[in-house]
């Protein structure tokens, strides 16, 4: 207390030392001056998402002029014809998207449980948690690679007996041709993983140790606590964790590109071809001439801006949200 | 305090051999079943990274020689011609270098003011969230703005259109884990070394950056080895070229723009240099991440 | 040692012992933390577990249910005994022993969900029970820790918003809604303020009719307050913990034994 009560005294006296103050405004450039240039840079580093957005909405805008709102659900995409059409690359999109939501939300958890409880020993956990998060650094081209020349190919049976025995279905009604939107779903489903188990896990290992104890203390199994103590705890983070993993998914271009067979398609057979919004561009944008077919894909872009701005916008606000009422 | 025993009930044997009681079918049915689930799914989880890992080694090294990461590519369907993706090699670093000179200096200023001076203000939380969207924004979306910016404006396809959209993918990676890397730094040392005199700059740099640096310097290695491995936003902005890159005003080759034309291709031998380059890839990739991860598993 | 507590045996033929541990030694990995604990804990009596920090008091309680297994990598030596029946034997059910030995945590742990799915939760996990049953048994439990009045029109309420005593409370009556035989508490109070505690001391008075108590407490009024029975643990030069004096509370305060014990209760170390 007595050395608090002090140590603030003197600090006005230093304030008023005249030559101090000299020194002081000596100093302004590395100082004051020091703070609004790394404020500068902070502007810059957050005015590109402007810059961006007002670049490609320009680019875009003969489209936007040309065709207005009924883009989104047209379905023709012709280039000698000039007509344009979002609807079946936005189909794709959300479409392999969310099976990969769907399928790596359950696993990612899995991992998430397997490699924070003590299922295992720790020297098998902690290589546990690293071999998934790896995955995130492997270049997705390389898992479109990987994609075309060794899952494609071990996968296509599988599709194939789907059909056959599952054929009647809507789902599996088409003959698979190997790349399709089901094989794209699986492999958003690898790359997506590791957002959601690596977010999920900090999650869980943040949740209060004792209230565990308090659950095993009340008689509950392990899976009893998990269930009903652990997930709803941390749910608030694996939300947020999975919208995060979701946005990922919609963006990713190269290992899609390389897997969904590209074809214009609205489609109810998941083993059928597609495309998706970055799978139109990766293939189209280079060849396109300037004009209504290169507007129209800025177009595509502007609506996949959006989208993945919407979704990660979400994630933000649902983490900060449900945190906050854990909280009160 | 009274110790003469309260009159109760007695508690029989057979109540307190409860406890060997099994638990009920349902209960261990759904403990068994769900931990045979979790492990099922953990290891479908890490199946496809050792398949990846094989599959790159197998297929990439029987081509990898010294040839391959010094020559040009062979045209397609040639024989006996040296083959090799030495200019890919020299364009994505070509490209990641100007990418890294234009994204770490705005990256670590940025993550400075939001971590030294912006905490807490309005401003400084809305530069965060700005720049945690634009961590969001999908990579070929950053393709098309470089493309419009660069390409559009000088009517050619250059590396220098692939660092600028490099660099974009960088700046917030960068900037993110320099303001975590700077969290860590105790206020104490900076009420300290502001005490002493120094001004916000010498603070700044001396005490806060100096001691996160083995943090930052991760932060950024992850930053870059994600460059390495980006192709969306080059594949129209940098495009590609069999050459030696010439100068950042002209389309500029790269390792993942070259795995994704090679994978497409009809011939084999350019199938197996994708697979080739994808060794290389992965192996620079990778070493970044290990050696990072190593790095912040020591500091922390 | 061993006299000593044969001795209380002897005084009180006429109390049946809910818990009796014989020569417990207790492992963090390699690292031993108790050794050659004897002691009995009566039934429907409060035994009160003092010492200095880090003596093994904590340990010592959660040998008591098994749940220092959950801490990773320990070992137990010893006897424990619950009615006569051995809680290590390989074929005991956790789940059922946990439910038979309640506990009550340091600090208050609510779950993070409502007042009554709180207190209803450890019926829940044992099976499907009516609405009337659960409602009942919650009111029940709640009266018992002395919180109905205080929740009664807020069950919905997330437990998260009530204070620290109520808090802690709730934590009691949610271990009591199982109609546990014995509860263990583990400095139940050192996170509350005087009047909270002074409830959960009054709390325990009236709970030692339908339950045995044992509680590790830090204050020596506290243990003279609320305990039949007061078993004093402290380190030996090897940083072992050891049980070293048990006896009747008034025996403890007023005409220990053993020097270590007269300088601990009058507060001379600790
Ligand atoms: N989980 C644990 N792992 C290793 N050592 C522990 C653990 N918990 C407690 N200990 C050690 O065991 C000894 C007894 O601790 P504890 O039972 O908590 O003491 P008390 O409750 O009497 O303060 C201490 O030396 C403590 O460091
Ligand atoms: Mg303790």
């Amino acid at each position: 207390m007595n050395a608090d009560l002090s140590s603030s005294s003197s600090i006005p006296s230093t304030g008023v030392n005249p030559e101090q103050d000299i020194s002081r405004k000596g100093n302004f450039l590395m100082d004051e001056g020091f703070v609004y240039i790394t404020l500068g840079f902070a502007v810059i580093a957050a005015g590109l998402i402007f810059w961006m957005a007002a670049i490609i909405t320009e680019k875009a805008w003969p489209a936007i002029q040309t065709f207005g709102i009924p883009f989104i659900w047209s379905t023709d995409w012709s280039v000698p014809a000039e007509k344009f059409g979002a609807l079946p690359y936005i189909f794709g999109t959300l479409v392999t998207s969310g099976i990969a939501l769907l399928l790596a939300v359950p696993i990612g958890i899995s991992v998430a449980l397997i490699t924070s409880e003590n299922f295992l020993p720790q020297w098998v956990r902690t290589p546990l948690g690293f071999i998934v998060e790896l995955i995130a650094a492997i270049p997705s081209v390389i898992i479109g690679l990987w994609g075309i020349f060794v899952f494609i190919p071990v996968f296509l049976p599988v599709q194939q007996f789907l059909h056959q025995t599952l054929g009647w279905f809507p789902l599996f009604s088409s003959e698979p041709p190997g790349p399709g939107i089901l094989v794209a779903g699986l492999i958003l489903t690898v790359m997506i993983l590791p957002t959601i188990s690596s977010i999920s896990r900090d999650v869980l290992r943040s949740v209060p140790v004792t209230l565990r104890s308090a659950s095993m203390a009340l008689g509950a199994t392990r899976w009893e606590t998990i269930f009903r103590v652990m997930l709803p705890a941390a749910a608030s983070g694996i939300v947020g964790a999975s919208i995060l993993g979701l946005g990922r998914a919609l963006g990713e271009t190269m290992a899609v590109a390389m897997v969904i067979g590209n074809t214009k398609r609205i489609t109810p057979s998941l083993l059928d071809s597609a495309s998706t919004i970055p799978a139109v561009l990766a293939n189209e944008f280079a060849e396109s001439h300037e004009g209504l077919h290169l507007q129209s894909l800025m177009l595509l872009g502007v609506i996949l801006f959006i989208l993945t701005l919407v979704v990660n916008i979400a994630a933000v606000w649902i983490i900060q949200a449900l945190s906050l009422k854990g909280r009160e | 305090m009274s110790t003469s025993p309260i009159p109760h009930p007695s508690v029989s044997d057979t109540d307190a051999s409860l406890i060997f009681q099994p638990l009920s079918f349902n209960r261990t049915f759904f403990s068994r079943g769900m931990t045979g689930l979790a492990f099922v799914l953990s290891g479908l989880a890490i199946l496809p990274l050792f398949s990846i890992l094989f599959e790159v080694i197998k297929n990439g090294l029987p081509q990898l020689t010294l040839d391959t990461l010094t020559q040009l590519p062979a045209p397609a369907g040639m024989e006996g011609i040296p083959d090799g993706l030495g200019n890919c090699i020299i364009g994505t670093l070509m490209m990641v270098f100007l990418a890294s000179l234009m994204s770490i200096p705005i990256g670590i200023l940025a993550a400075i003011y939001l971590s030294e001076f912006g905490q807490g203000s309005a401003i400084g939380s809305g530069i965060r969230f700005l720049i945690t969207v634009l961590s969001g924004v999908p990579s070929i979306v950053v393709g098309l703005f470089a493309y419009t910016v660069i390409v559009f404006t000088t009517k050619t396809f250059s590396g220098l259109a692939g660092s600028f959209a490099l660099a974009i993918v960088m700046v917030p990676i960068i900037t993110l884990s320099t303001l975590e890397a700077l969290k860590l730094v105790p206020t104490a040392q900076r009420l300290a070394s502001s005490a002493l005199g120094a001004n916000r700059f010498q603070t700044t740099f001396k005490i806060v950056v100096s001691s996160a640096l083995p943090v930052i310097t991760t932060g950024t290695l992850l930053a870059i080895s994600r460059a390495i491995g980006e192709t969306a936003p080059l594949i129209f902005t940098a495009l590609f070229t069999i050459n030696w890159p010439d100068g950042f005003f002209q389309p500029t080759p790269s390792l993942s723009v070259m795995i994704y034309n090679y994978a497409g291709s009809p011939f084999i031998e350019q199938n197996a240099m994708a697979w080739t380059g994808a060794l290389v890839l992965v192996f620079i990739v990778l070493c970044i991440n290990i050696f990072s991860r190593l790095v912040l598993a020591k500091t922390r | 040692m061993d006299s000593q507590s044969t001795q209380t045996v002897a005084d009180n033929a006429n109390l049946s012992p809910a818990l009796r541990v014989h020569n417990l030694a207790f492992y963090y990995g390699t690292k031993k933390a108790l050794e050659g604990v004897t002691v009995d804990m009566y039934q429907n009596q409060v035994t009160a577990l003092i010492g200095p920090s880090g003596c093994g008091k904590s340990t010592f309680i959660k040998a008591l249910n098994r749940i220092g297994e959950l801490e990773g990598d320990i070992t137990i030596e010893g006897l424990v005994e619950f009615y006569g029946q051995n809680i290590y034997a390989s074929n005991v059910n956790l789940n059922q022993l946990r439910r038979q030995i309640g506990m009550v945590f340091q600090k208050p742990n609510p779950f993070p969900m409502s007042i009554y799915d709180n207190v209803a939760y450890g019926l829940r996990v044992f099976g499907r029970i009516s609405k009337t049953v659960l409602d009942e048994t919650v009111e029940v439990a709640l009266r018992g820790s002395a919180l109905w009045d205080e929740v009664k029109d807020n069950l919905r309420k997330s437990a998260l918003g009530l204070s620290g005593g109520q808090q802690q409370r709730l934590c009691i009556a949610r271990a009591m809604a199982v109609r546990p035989k014995v509860l263990l508490m583990d400095e139940p109070c050192s996170a509350l303020d005087p009047i909270s505690t002074m409830k959960i001391e009054d709390l325990i008075h009236s709970l030692r009719n339908e339950v045995t108590i044992v509680i590790v407490t830090h204050n020596m009024q506290q243990a003279s307050r609320v305990s039949d029975y007061t078993a004093f643990f402290n380190t030996d030069e090897s940083r072992i913990g050891q049980l070293v004096e048990y006896n009747l509370t008034p025996q403890i305060f007023g005409a220990a034994t053993d020097s270590r014990t007269r300088d601990y209760v009058e507060g001379r170390f600790g």
